[in-house]
């Protein structure tokens, strides 16, 4: 039993030592006080203070965030209207096949979806003249078609746990189809639309290879500013960034995961 | 006035699925009806066509002398508790409550006034500011309940209202249910699968099953005189013998079982023909059981051998064997106190019954 439990307790501490000790070495190294990253010279926050004044990387930094919202917000928004599609709307033709397709972004190849939204955006161009230059708007909206997949998937299934005669209910004591949607399924599906827009901020703050594509001249995000740096050789200010992207993703994640778990939770 | 709810002609199909097949019924106000069926018997579909829930495929609905088939939920003058009772989880007991005035544009100090009345009612005075997770299962029953009933509806519907109590409190809630009803005079037309729950609530139920009402009576005529196989099963049980129709009377046939080895006498209500199939259906507490031969004249008696028997403290049940080998249920009151049995496995025994406790069965 004490054999079989140590040999437990080892495995446990392999996994997740593989997991985590690269980004606790990344927090660590970004309270170091020396020049060369890979080199210890004790303890100190300077490279947290330069990276304040590095003018580069908090204009990545506001993009990123400018972004991450805006297109969380509107995944938000056109999540939760194909979600209710999905799961209140009857057995409409082709349901299945919509299904299907509203989750199939989360596993298509970043590189795939870059590529055709580039595809889109320059063909756009040259007919309609819009997007004029590749930028936030660009990146927002591709955000917005994957992230979107996400907060469908999460309001469908709080949908579906929910008990339908809730919204029959309403409509029985003289609610009409719309007021029953205010009064009845929005505060309801609430948190599943919380967790989904925490997600979606997540993913879009995260995200370098569809923001790569998209992307045009003078408008990087904070990956691509960090990527971009780390090819001349990694400086201790990244170390720095690192560990607050790290700190602000596990957060949402947390949040989104908490939150989630109340909104899967029959009511 | 009879047709207070006029059903006349109604189907519902789903693809090719007939779940309401061509129902008539007329119920009077200020009823308490009953729907009784087993599931998937179509018997919720119907009411969720009187909710407006459901479209008919084809008939119609009046409701008062209107036609209300094609009126949407909420402009209809019916209101209904549902079978989860569908408690909005994100409003308190009194918000619950006051939702179906809420939406009339009724003035707030009305509200509270009548929301006030109908907490009374269900008493639940003390737990207005309750939300719906703290309250136990009868709690949250009579929120539906009153929730249903502060629109004053013409028609309450209610679809398998106590499926969710466990016994004791269900045999509670029924009483309830039919004094509030009986004090607010509102008809109400109820869904269930619990044919105990149907006899005693109701003025009159209709058994239905596969689309069809099978019969449409009040629980007596149910129970005692069932017009078909389906309906004398369902509710309660019965025991059956084949027979071939001898005489036919004025108030009654005689008939020749094989499976009772005698000629059976029961009540007619149907038009019956000498030659004619039939079964002849007796009631197991219709049946006395003996071990010498009974003397009462005209009665109908069979030997047999108990077969099996089981004490239930308020009553025994035996199934007795008779000759043919067919098994017949009895069931007797114990009425004295008694540690022996009054009988054992394998006693020779008498069933006996009045020929007015037999019905005949035509399907």
């Amino acid at each position: 039993m004490k054999r079989q439990s140590r040999f437990i307790l080892s495995a446990l501490a392999f996994g997740y030592a593989f997991l985590y000790v690269p980004l606790i070495l990344v927090v660590v190294y970004s309270f170091n006080d020396s020049r060369i990253a890979t080199v210890w010279g004790g303890f100190s926050t300077r490279w947290y203070g330069e990276l304040l004044q590095n003018d580069s990387i908090l204009d990545a930094a506001f993009l990123s965030l400018q972004v991450a919202i805006t297109s969380a917000t509107a995944a938000t928004l056109l999540g939760t209207m194909a979600g209710l599609a999905l799961a209140r709307f009857g057995r409409f033709r082709g349901r299945t096949l919509f299904s299907g397709m509203i989750s199939s972004p989360m596993v298509m190849p970043e590189v795939i979806t870059g590529l055709s939204l580039l595809l889109l955006f320059v063909t756009l161009q040259q007919l309609t003249g819009w997007p004029g230059q590749r930028g936030f708007s660009t990146i927002a909206i591709a955000h917005t078609t994957f992230s979107m997949a996400y907060v469908a998937v999460i309001v469908q299934s709080r949908l579906m746990a929910m008990d339908e005669s809730l919204e029959e209910a309403a409509m029985d004591l003289g609610g009409r189809p719309l007021r029953v949607v205010f009064d009845i399924t929005l505060p309801l599906i609430a948190p599943a639309m919380i967790a989904g827009w925490l997600l979606s901020f997540t993913l879009s703050l995260d995200d370098l290879v569809i923001a790569s594509f998209v992307s045009g001249p003078g408008s990087s995000t904070l990956p691509m500013v960090i990527f971009s740096k780390v090819k001349l050789g990694v400086s201790p200010d990244i170390n720095a960034l690192a560990t607050i992207i790290i700190v602000t993703v596990s957060l949402g994640v947390a949040i989104a995961w908490v939150v989630g778990r109340r909104a899967t939770r029959p009511s | 006035m009879k047709d207070f709810i006029h059903i006349k002609g109604i189907s519902k199909l789903f693809g090719d699925f007939v779940a309401v097949d061509n129902v008539d019924l007329e119920i009077a106000r200020g009823e308490l009806f009953s729907i009784l069926g087993g599931s998937g018997c179509g018997k919720t579909t119907l009411l969720r066509m009187l909710a407006g829930f459901e479209v008919p495929s084809s008939g119609t609905i009046e409701i008062d002398g209107t036609d209300v088939t094609h009126q949407a939920p909420y402009d209809r003058p019916v209101n209904m508790m549902f079978q989860s009772y569908a408690i909005f989880p994100h409003m308190d007991v009194a918000k619950n409550i006051a939702y179906g005035l809420r939406k009339e544009g009724v003035a707030k100090q009305e509200i509270d006034k009548r929301v006030g009345e109908m907490l009374e009612l269900v008493q639940l005075v003390d737990f207005r500011n309750r939300k719906p997770e703290q309250l136990s299962g009868g709690q949250r029953q009579r929120v539906a309940l009153a929730r249903a009933l502060i629109k004053q509806p013409k028609v309450l519907l209610l679809d398998e209202p106590l499926a969710a109590l466990d016994k004791k409190l269900r045999e509670q809630t029924q009483f309830e249910l039919m004094n509030i009803q009986d004090e607010l005079g509102i008809t109400f037309v109820v869904v269930t699968h619990d044919q105990e729950e149907a006899m005693t609530l109701s003025s009159r139920i209709a058994v239905m099953n596969e689309g069809r009402f099978k019969q449409v009576g009040t629980p007596k005529e149910i129970y005692e005189f069932p017009h078909n196989r389906f309906v004398a099963d369902f509710i309660g049980t019965i025991n059956t013998f084949e027979a071939v129709v001898t005489v036919v009377n004025e108030d009654g046939i005689e008939a020749y079982s094989d499976e009772a080895g005698e000629t059976l006498s029961a009540l007619g209500r149907q038009l019956i023909e000498v030659g004619q199939n039939i079964e002849v259906a007796v009631r197991p507490e219709k049946i006395f059981i003996s071990k010498e031969k009974p003397e009462e004249a005209g009665d109908v008696c069979i030997e047999g051998v108990v077969d099996d028997l089981g004490y239930l403290g308020n009553r025994s049940l035996y199934r007795v064997r008779l000759n043919s080998g067919k098994m017949v249920q009895v069931s007797s009151q114990n009425r004295r106190r008694s540690i022996t049995r009054f009988l054992e496995w394998e006693d020779k025994v008498w069933i006996s019954w009045r020929p007015r406790s037999a019905v005949v069965l035509l399907d």
